[in-house]
């Protein structure tokens, strides 16, 4: 099997977050990056195993610039074969669906997968746009992913309600919890990923969405605490105080 | 002129189909388009929300998400009527065919917007809660997926008009079939529709304390969740997992009960309008989210504001 995995920067889950530049900008002073954990736990870990267990080769791909090269390193670290990165700033869906889908276009892979999300954009978008533009069908938050034969067996959870789904490659894949269980690189993977290849390739699709600004959601305004012997209290302030219940 | 996708279930429109019509109705001249079984009655009802026509598209092969068909056919319909906006949930279905959309008709797409423009700007929560991001719509043709319960629908009673139509799709655009469905939650609200939900963590010991749980849960008419370790030990389905690496919601309430309050965990929640901690130790982090909180013993506290709720009720 040939794979693909879209691989984006996030900044760490513990992240505080702040703007700078009148709110244009997002504060990365002392901010670590990480692998969105969707990619790396999910699709990337799922990736891998298909290739212990079937062959192939497992490909990482991420839109950034020279500073994804330590996130790059840690997928290779983690087993992928070989890294592309496709430098260009990542400034919205398009411009990165389109970016891998001008690369992947004539490689043949057999699965492209992605996160369900970036847990900084959370947009949820990026797969089903290469999945449009290249023509391919696309099964979004997928929880599980098997190889059955000559097709692929897929769980995906929908509200309430868990479908599988059976079709044939190639095809593009969001991936959420449940697809696999997050790794930590050894020793020798770590050495081996400084020999493998990262080929650095030029894209000029323009994004479309334009952020205007960053805001702070306002600050709670202080919890009000209720006695435990008072219980009937709470039960009160839901009701006529806050109108929820 | 606006096309907004009506999601049905079991023949019933979901509730995110109640407020992507509201919201497609508040913003102008809408029609709207269902898939698979349904009768006219219940599809009538988009009318309460300034909705002119529905078209329904009854073919039973649509009860299910096809992503590519159900594309297709958005997008023809939207050529067909003139439409330059689409808005669908930004839920699982809206997540598997708004990207699609989109690219085919060369749309910008605003994902998980949490409300109308507002002077051409659509606000939606980044870095899973923490934050907003406010996109500037610089015009064209335009693809929004608005969050559950982010928009209050609310009917003045009126009805639409309901058209049968035909789609132009053939096999060829199910590319996928569907083995098997499984509900999951046992018929209760699904967990990002719930208006309520209440989420147990480690600090309630183990599985056979969630009773409890759902006995407040279900006064409240409320969706249950959990935290991450009790859906990874196995207390509780996966799909109950809300966070950082779970599920997102928004409810009117949500009421934390033996659950720290990690920053992964906030993540998740954060988004809920009011919310309500019960912990034994005062130091939790969960407190400062939080808009009340009592410090106690879950075991005790929970089966009297069980009981305390009941009456309100009654
Ligand atoms: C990258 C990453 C992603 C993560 N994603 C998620 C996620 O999506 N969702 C998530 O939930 N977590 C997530 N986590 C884990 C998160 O950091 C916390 O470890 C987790 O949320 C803690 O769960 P908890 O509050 O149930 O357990 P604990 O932290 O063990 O808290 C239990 C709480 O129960 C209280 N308690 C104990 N006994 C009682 C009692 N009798 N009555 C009342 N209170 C009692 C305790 O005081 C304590 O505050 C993630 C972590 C990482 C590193
Ligand atoms: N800059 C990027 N480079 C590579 N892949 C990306 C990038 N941004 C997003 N993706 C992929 O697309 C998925 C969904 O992203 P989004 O639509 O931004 O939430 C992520 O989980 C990644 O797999």
């Amino acid at each position: 099997m040939k794979l693909l995995v879209c691989i984006s920067k996030a900044p760490d889950t513990t992240t505080k977050i702040a703007f700078t530049e009148n709110n244009t900008k997002f504060n990365e002073t002392g901010v670590q990056f990480i692998i969105n954990p969707y990619d790396e736990w999910y699709a990337l870990v799922r990736a891998l195993e298909l290739k212990e267990s079937l062959g192939g080769t497992v490909t990482v791909i991420n839109v950034g610039k020279s500073d994804s090269e330590q996130i790059i390193r840690k997928a290779l670290a983690l087993g992928a074969d070989d890294a592309i990165r496709i430098d260009a700033e990542p400034k919205d869906a398009m411009q990165v669906a389109s970016a891998i889908s001008n690369y992947a276009k004539d490689k043949n892979f057999d699965i492209i997968l992605t996160g369900k999300e970036t847990i900084d954009y959370n947009g949820g978008i990026v797969g089903g746009m290469i999945a449009e533009l290249l023509d391919l069908p696309y099964v979004a938050l997928a929880s599980k992913l098997d190889v059955d034969g000559s097709n692929l067996k897929i769980e995906r959870e929908l509200e309430g309600v868990k479908e599988t789904v059976s079709l044939a490659t190639p095809c593009v894949i969001s991936a959420q919890k449940g697809m696999a269980e997050a790794r930590i690189p050894n020793m020798r993977g770590i050495l081996a990923s400084k020999s493998k290849p990262v080929t650095v390739i030029e894209d000029n699709t323009q994004p479309k969405v334009i952020v205007k600004n960053f805001a702070l959601p306002p600050a709670k305004t202080g919890c009000k605490m209720i006695d435990p012997e008072n219980v009937e209290q709470l039960a009160d302030l839901l009701h006529n105080e806050a109108k929820v219940i | 002129m606006i096309l907004v996708l009506s999601e049905l279930y079991n023949g019933k429109l979901k509730k995110v189909a109640h407020e992507t019509a509201a919201y497609a109705g508040k913003m102008g001249e809408t029609v709207a388009i269902a898939f698979g079984n349904a009768n006219a009655g219940e599809l009538e009802k988009l009318g309460g929300y300034g909705i002119t026509k529905v078209i329904h598209i009854a073919d039973p092969k649509l009860n299910n998400l096809f992503s590519k068909a159900y594309t297709k056919i958005i997008t023809q319909t939207a050529d067909k009527i003139g439409a330059d906006t689409i808005v669908l949930s930004h839920d699982s279905t809206g997540k598997a065919i708004a990207p699609r959309i989109a690219v085919k008709m060369g749309a910008t797409l605003f994902p998980g917007v949490n409300g109308l423009p507002e002077n051409n700007i659509l606000r939606k929560a980044v870095f899973s809660g923490k934050a907003f991001a406010d996109l500037e719509m610089t015009g064209g043709k335009t693809v929004i997926t608005l969050t559950p319960n982010s928009y209050k629908a609310i009917s003045d009673g009126k009805t639409a008009g309901v058209e049968v139509q035909n789609a132009d799709i053939q096999d060829s655009d199910f590319d996928y079939t569907i083995v098997s469905v499984e509900e999951e939650g046992g018929g209760h609200v699904p967990l990002p529709e719930a208006e309520i939900v209440v989420s147990g963590g480690r600090g309630l010991k183990g599985p056979e304390n969630w009773g409890m749980i759902e006995d407040l849960a279900n006064v409240l008419g409320a969706a249950t969740a959990c935290s991450r370790p009790v859906a990874d030990i196995g207390w509780r389905p996966h799909h109950e997992h809300v966070g950082q690496t779970g599920i997102t919601i928004k409810p009117t309430l949500y009421v934390a009960i033996g659950i720290s309050g990690a920053i992964q965990h906030l993540a998740g929640v954060n988004q809920s309008k009011v919310i309500v901690v019960i912990n034994k130790d005062p130091e939790a982090p969960f407190f400062k989210a939080a808009d009340y909180g009592i410090v106690g013993d879950a075991f005790d506290v929970v089966p009297k504001l069980t009981e305390a709720i009941k009456k309100i009720k009654a």
